[in-house]
């Protein structure tokens, strides 16, 4: 099988853009993306987009130029991104195409995510009853590992802190101003025992990734950056995961554990090995928990981290050095593409004002999302 | 009115968000589940195959209706349609939702009764009653089950 290497990054910035389409901040993020790369369109040979929002991401195609590529569009909520990394980076592993991109679009109403919960084989009073809410189960969930592993409410408060700081160094972030740990706390009790500040919220934006076969990169880059591995698990039986009506009395970890496992294992490295981290933050709970259930600590080890600053941009195991969700949103289509752009910046050098110090080699991204469906990346340089 | 305020105790004037779910209005209502017969798994509401060994073999199962609060949170904003509580910020009510483990048969996701986070405790005793939820614009009184902290609780 093909190594593949990572040869260009492009990012429409995240927020909020009245009169701007998806489609169009598609297309400026493919045009970035390419002109990272040193790559034409035409030099393109499949790509694979991803949206919630945009039913045929493929339709940016209309903007960038009508080459007759085969182009696949995939939704896996918010691990969607991640499945288009997937797809993107395994169609080159398997020697069909050598250049490939993913991309990622997405451009949100306001408010906390909703659906119609038959299509998610859920019955019609879960929604009716108030229950088909994403933030009331990373509620329970949070406030569950908390009690149980002795984690103060203001260690939720010093995660979301951190990534707006990070999201102020970020000029593609959509918060970009810091919030200090005592308005966090302050800020209106949405699912007890996290406020609206230690939410992400659901905005617009895009992203793309342009790939090759590993043993060509060198043609366009001199500091390929390879994606070891992408891989995706859903939750097994005994996982209480977001949105469920029920949860078996025999508990089995959640679908991170498995991915993130998996990833390390083909990948061929370790939690140890790893410079810099992007988790899914929906809440500042779930960058807590994802720290553990990812494997980067002990369950509760995460009170003395975040009290030593472990998990700054200065730290020893830096955590969302762009702000994460939190700072930047979640246009779902988009958002696990980000976490592949910051992990190559990072790599190559180019993370500006929050660049992690030493020289990092390896990066590490995972994405949570309903109905309890994970995905971890590892890029090494 | 009986003892959980739902005041079309003439049942006829009342309904239950969904009726396949509980035995309600029986008395002491039981929410209703499904078992496998190969494997045991159990299942709220019920369903036609197991989630865990896949099997076809599943038949109705009565939940107990008391158990304790095994996670825990509050809904502090009016969820989006098709929420049925009503759509604005104006009258909603803070509600509590949990994780309860229904004996050692199954935990089941539901709201509770109690919305207050300085009353609610991990591993609490806790017990199915039916409760007044909205009123339909024709008078019907529609009734949600919810778990309430056993009295001495709290």
């Amino acid at each position: 099988m093909n190594d593949v290497a990572v040869i260009g990054v492009g990012l429409h910035p995240f927020g909020r853009f009245d009169g701007k389409s998806a489609m169009e901040m598609g297309a400026d993020a493919i045009h970035a993306a390419l002109a990272d790369a040193g790559v034409r369109w035409q030099d393109v040979q499949f790509g694979v987009g991803g949206s919630y929002e945009v039913s045929n991401p493929d339709a940016v195609t209309r903007l960038v130029g009508l080459t007759g590529i085969p182009f696949t569009n995939v939704f896996n909520a918010c691990a969607t991104a991640a499945t288009a990394t997937q797809v993107c980076a395994d169609t080159i592993r398997l020697g069909k195409y050598d250049i490939g991109i993913a991309i990622g679009i997405d451009k949100h109403p306001r408010g906390a995510f909703t659906d119609d919960p038959a299509k998610l084989a859920l019955p019609a009073w879960y929604a009716e009853n108030g229950q088909f809410v994403t933030t009331k189960f990373f509620g329970m969930k949070a406030n569950r590992y908390i009690h149980d592993h002795g984690i103060s409410q203001a260690t939720l408060a010093k995660v979301a802190a951190k990534n707006f700081r990070n999201g102020s160094l970020n000029p593609n972030a959509f918060r970009r101003k810091p919030i200090a740990e005592e308005d966090i706390l302050a800020s209106p009790v949405l699912n007890y025992p996290l406020t609206q500040y230690m939410f992400c919220a659901p905005d617009e934006g895009a992203a793309a990734i342009v790939m090759c076969r590993g043993d060509i990169a060198h043609r366009y880059t001199s500091k390929p950056v390879f994606l070891q591995a992408t891989e995706i698990r859903t939750r097994r039986y005994g996982a209480y995961e977001v949105h469920a009506t029920f949860a078996p009395v025999e508990e089995d970890v959640s679908p991170t554990v498995y991915a993130s496992k998996a990833a390390f294992e083909a990948a061929g490295v370790g939690p140890e090995d790893v410079d810099v981290i992007q988790l899914q933050d929906t809440d500042a709970g779930a960058e807590v928990i994802h720290m553990a259930e990812a494997g980067f600590c002990a369950d509760g080890e995460q009170e003395q981290l975040l009290a030593d600053g472990a998990t700054e941009i200065d730290g020893p195991m830096p955590v969302n050095t762009d702000g994460g969700l939190i700072a930047n949103g979640e246009p779902i289509g988009a958002s696990g593409l980000r976490q592949v752009h910051e992990l190559v910046r990072q790599l190559r050098g180019e993370a500006g004002d929050r660049q992690v110090g030493g020289s990092p080699r390896v990066g590490f991204a995972q994405v949570y999302g309903a109905p309890g469906t994970a995905s971890a990346t590892i890029l090494t340089l | 009115m009986d003892e959980n305020g739902i005041s079309g105790y003439v049942r006829g004037m009342a309904r239950a968000l969904a009726t396949e779910v509980s035995t309600w209005p029986d008395e002491d209502p039981q929410l209703i589940g499904s078992r496998c017969g190969a494997c045991g798994a159990t299942t709220w509401p019920k369903q036609d195959h197991c989630p865990r060994c896949s099997g076809p073999d599943m038949t109705e199962l009565l939940l107990p209706r008391r158990g304790t609060l095994v996670a825990w949170t509050t809904q502090g904003f009016v969820p989006k349609l098709p929420y049925a509580g009503g759509g604005t910020a104006e009258g909603f009510e803070t509600f509590g939702v949990g994780l309860v483990q229904l004996g050692d048969v199954v935990r089941v996701e539901a709201r509770l009764t109690e919305n207050d986070p300085a009353k609610l405790r991990f591993g609490m005793d806790v017990e199915l009653a039916m409760v007044p939820f909205y009123v339909e614009d024709d008078g019907t009184e529609i009734i949600t089950w919810a778990f309430r902290p056993v009295a001495g609780e709290g």
